[in-house]
């Protein structure tokens, strides 16, 4: 077990290493990439993605997957858009807290599909993507919400600074910091690992299944929704296709970060990485001058190869454990 | 072998049932739908109305044969922009159309081979992220060739895969093609010994490895006849559309899912029928225009039919567990 866990920091430290070569390869061609201003941007164009890759590990860890999770963004964005655009004296804090809730809303009734319903997550999670997208259109009715509709205190959200960073990513951090401590230290949290290594065996014990289905997807919204509103005041602008297509990058961030799409396995930390590895490539790109039209391509090339790495990762782990049970056996009864 | 006995019996009877379903719900649309327009009962607008979507409906046909075998396929829509890309650039290139034609079809065909080499020789990689890779690994090759271009100008008789009828009786091509394919997929799936392999497969995989059925190359086989009806799609729609950019077919994964599942296939394997598969599109159809006719806009109607697919799948989850409760198992 010890050494099982050891393989899995050295699929972190992989990306560590993975990482650091990445950023002195761009740095060569473009030395401006490793200023500590551009360092700056680029985390602040990924802390929405670091923020919403936090739900969908969760989700992944139960074996489930949520491809709703960029319609909620929109959707939460859009109400948020409409709601700062009528009564601009709110406060951003509230708009934060808003964003939570509206898309755990959301979130609940997916999970409430899943869990109570049944129905498989990929078909749950593609019809709910829909549903949620096509309200966007209906509660927009097909206008978007410009800068100038927004007052500045909801924008500065994203302009504004605290302790020296910029206020998005001191929240993604925050959100990194409770769930770290979610997922490691607390009784629900280490459910959410059982339920998604052997489901079955996770129901003997006593594990309320049915609520941990449901509480990953309302996590996963609320998260989303959290993102949408950093969003909107990131842009600072509110549109129907809003973060279209967004959720293969947040997959992708999990995959890269070790998450196993089978479920059980996935870390704070790796989906940490695994999401500042995708910002660097996005950042990237334009400063090496390489077309964005590359983007997609590049992006299913990564989740293709990261998906396979976890998959040799994994059977080196069971490896491993069967030869380590094998040892105690020997130990215990003789040959 | 009891207990299997019935258990066949039950999923049988309950196919049936689906079907029947499904006819009562196409009637009623159909009902619905003639006392809001009385054009829509004329001969033409019927025709048209089924034969509007059929461009995905060859893709229902082998995505039925995915599902029967508990697997899932997202990436059929890129395949189909990719192929339609290369299509139109190696028609562009000087190839003749229809050597064009079957650069399409090998295209989707290969990217469905390798779609199933990943999932069926690797261990352990799930369907699900290798077809969500393909998703934008084959989407995103079309925009590196074709950027935000778009290519047309195909000779004059293309256009009739799409748009013409057989010999001026009204009955549109595609639709003959169609339920001719619709013919084969259902005799091999429901008639032949590899079909009956492909729902042993979905019903205990496990079971079939070690009953000796070459299950990896019957995947890997479905898969790739994924991508080749994919290229089936990727022509019949590029010749609707006239040209062909890589921004096609967009959101098409979802309504071909949708109408496999809504036809009484699931994801979990072991279920479903090309008959009902069939009914499902129809069913789609007709629901489409029926809106449509009401002046429903094109995101309301996303809604409807998202709403429509969960309730279709949930219904008989419930149902199921109203039921076992009172035997207390």
């Amino acid at each position: 077990m010890r050494f099982a866990s050891g393989v899995r920091g050295l699929r972190e430290f992989g990306i560590i290493v993975f990482i650091l070569v990445l950023s002195v390869l761009i740095g060569i061609r473009n030395p401006r990439f490793l200023t500590w201003g551009n360092i700056h941007d680029m985390l602040v164009d990924t802390a929405v993605l670091l923020v919403v890759a936090v739900g969908m590990m969760l989700v992944l860890v139960t074996g489930g997957i949520d491809l709703s999770a960029e319609s909620v963004l929109a959707l939460t964005g859009m109400v948020a858009g409409i709601i700062i655009k009528d009564h601009p004296y709110l406060s951003p804090l509230f708009m934060l807290v808003f964003g939570l809730c509206f898309g755990g809303l959301l979130g609940s009734v997916t999970g409430l599909v899943v869990s109570r319903g049944r129905v498989l997550p990929i078909i749950a999670t593609l019809s709910m993507m829909y549903i949620y997208r096509g309200i966007t259109f209906i509660v927009s009715k097909g206008e978007w919400i410009d800068a100038h509709e927004m007052p500045e205190s909801f924008k500065a959200l994203a302009t504004g600074r605290a302790l020296g960073f910029s206020n998005l990513i001191v929240i993604a951090l925050l959100v990194y910091v409770v769930f770290y401590y979610f997922t490691a230290h607390t009784r629900t949290g280490r459910e959410i690992y059982a339920v998604g290594s052997n489901l079955e065996a996770a129901r003997i014990i006593g594990i309320n299944t049915t609520f941990i289905t449901w509480l990953v997807y309302t996590i996963s919204g609320a998260l989303s929704g959290l993102g949408g509103v950093m969003w909107v005041a990131r842009y600072a602008s509110a549109q129907n296709d809003t973060a279209a297509g967004f959720v293969l990058t947040v997959v992708a961030a999990c995959v890269l970060g070790g998450v196993s799409i089978s479920g059980g396995a996935g870390t704070i930390p790796g989906v940490l990485l695994g999401s500042i590895t995708i910002g660097i490539i996005n950042n990237a790109l334009p400063m090496i001058r390489v077309s964005p039209f590359w983007k997609m391509a590049l992006q299913g090339i990564i989740i293709l190869v990261a998906a396979l790495v976890n998959v040799a990762v994994a059977r080196n782990i069971e490896r491993t454990q069967l030869r380590q049970r094998e040892e105690l056996r020997m130990v215990r009864y003789g040959a | 072998m009891a207990l299997e006995t019935v258990r066949v019996q039950r999923v049988r009877t309950s196919a049936f049932r689906w079907e029947w379903l499904l006819l009562v719900l196409i009637a009623g649309t159909f009902l619905v739908n003639s006392r809001i327009s009385p054009h829509f009962l004329r001969y033409t607008s019927l025709m048209s109305a089924l034969s509007v979507f059929l461009e995905a409906g060859f893709m229902v046909l082998s995505m039925v044969f995915i599902l029967v075998a508990g697997d899932i396929d997202v990436s059929v829509a890129s395949i189909v922009a990719l192929a339609s890309v290369l299509m139109s650039l190696s028609y562009k290139a000087g190839l003749p159309m229809g050597l064009a034609m079957l650069v399409a079809l090998g295209v989707g065909a290969g990217c469905g081979y390798l779609n199933g080499l990943l999932i069926s020789r690797v261990p352990n990689l799930s369907a699900i992220i290798v077809t969500l890779a393909g998703f934008s690994l084959y989407r995103g090759i079309a925009y590196i060739l074709l950027g935000d271009r778009a290519v047309g100008g195909f000779p004059s008789w293309y256009s009739y895969l799409a748009w013409g009828d057989i010999g001026g009786t009204g009955i549109p091509f595609i639709l003959v093609a169609f339920l001719a394919c619709a013919l084969v997929y259902g005799l091999v799936l429901h008639r032949t010994s590899f079909g009956r392999k492909v729902f042993a497969i979905g019903t205990n995989r496990t079971a079939a490895i070690f009953s000796g059925i070459p299950v990896a190359r019957i995947r890997h086989t479905l898969f790739t006849l994924n991508g080749l009806m994919a290229g089936v799609a990727a022509i019949f729609l590029t010749s609707k559309l006239g040209s062909s950019r890589p921004n096609v077919a967009t959101g098409y994964e979802l309504e071909v899912i949708a109408i496999a599942v809504l036809g009484g296939a699931s994801p979990s394997g072991g279920k479903g029928s090309i008959a009902g598969a069939c009914l499902a599109l129809v069913l789609m159809r007709l629901l489409r225009y029926g809106m449509g006719l009401r002046n429903v806009p094109g995101q309301v109607m996303m809604v409807i039919i998202g709403i429509v697919l969960v309730c279709v799948v949930m219904f008989p989850n419930l149902l199921a567990t109203r039921k076992r409760r009172p035997a207390g198992s």
